[in-house]
């Protein structure tokens, strides 16, 4: 057996938001996105033993969930996916000015550019969230990016909100420092 | 108001969950203090980042869920070896 003792009950709570993250900016459906991170600790824990401990387990989850979204668009991307596609417009119709016009580039997506720099934000938000004490990247997540109320975290957690307001503050302070070393 | 309490409503208002005369407060608090100050702008800096970054996160829910199936599994590869 290997020396580095994997503990797979700890994973949902550890990696499965990181994993999330990933996932959401490549394939953006959350169910989806939701079942490619079941799937993939599924497949983490059937080859545990093949982990050798040379990256840290979250490197290793993600190497698996990376195959995991290629292996999704490959699927929608198969024959089933293939006879879906259908030419919506005819050559000879009048449609065909219709036609260009939505060809214009939509100006609603963001460039690719844009899409990468916040998928390496947010994961550099999650690599500072890690240093966090559990506790507190746990409020501060469910205030912050959940946008809960005071009222329910408090009620959930067991907390009086000057606590919450505590631990809030000491997160948004360590966060800071955090980005402004590894991000600004 | 002190610096604590500064610090407080700068929390608070990244929420939208200050009033009025606490922010003006504040505002008047800051001219004078230049560590609040700096932490009224480094804190303002984290809310605009993570507004920017799209960031997301599993809902309690879910993740629950998750974890059943996860341990079901577990428990499933245990009974096999």
């Amino acid at each position: 057996m290997p020396d580095h003792k994997i503990d797979a009950t700890k994973w949902i709570d550890s990696y499965s938001d990181y994993l999330y993250n990933y996932t959401i900016s490549r394939v953006s459906d959350s169910e989806i996105a939701k079942d490619l991170v079941q799937d993939t600790f599924f497949a983490g824990l059937k080859s545990m033993k093949n982990f050798k401990g040379e990256a840290s387990e979250r490197t290793w989850l993600i190497s698996i969930l990376k195959r995991k979204i290629i292996d999704y668009y490959r699927k929608i991307n198969s024959k089933k996916g293939k006879a879906e596609v259908r030419m919506s417009y005819s050559s000879d119709s009048e449609d065909e000015g219709e036609w260009l016009e939505e060809r214009v580039e939509d100006q609603s997506y963001k460039n690719a550019e844009d899409v990468l720099e916040n998928t390496e934000l947010s994961i550099a938000i999650y690599n500072c969230l890690d240093k966090l004490p559990e506790k507190q990247a746990q409020v501060f997540k469910m205030k912050t990016i959940e946008n809960y109320d005071t009222e329910i975290i408090c009620n959930e957690l067991n907390i009086t909100a000057s606590n919450l307001w505590v631990i809030i503050h000491r997160a948004r302070t360590a966060l800071s420092s955090c980005l402004e070393k590894n991000w600004y | 108001m002190s610096c604590e309490e500064a610090s407080h409503v700068c929390d608070k208002a990244q929420y939208n969950e200050s009033t009025f005369l606490e922010r003006l407060k504040l505002r008047i608090h800051i001219l004078f203090c230049d560590l609040c100050k700096k932490h009224t702008i480094d804190n303002h800096k984290l809310t605009e980042t993570i507004k920017k970054s799209n960031i997301v996160c599993l809902d309690s829910k879910s993740k629950s869920e998750m974890k059943k199936c996860l341990e079901k599994e577990i428990k499933n590869q245990n009974a096999k070896h």
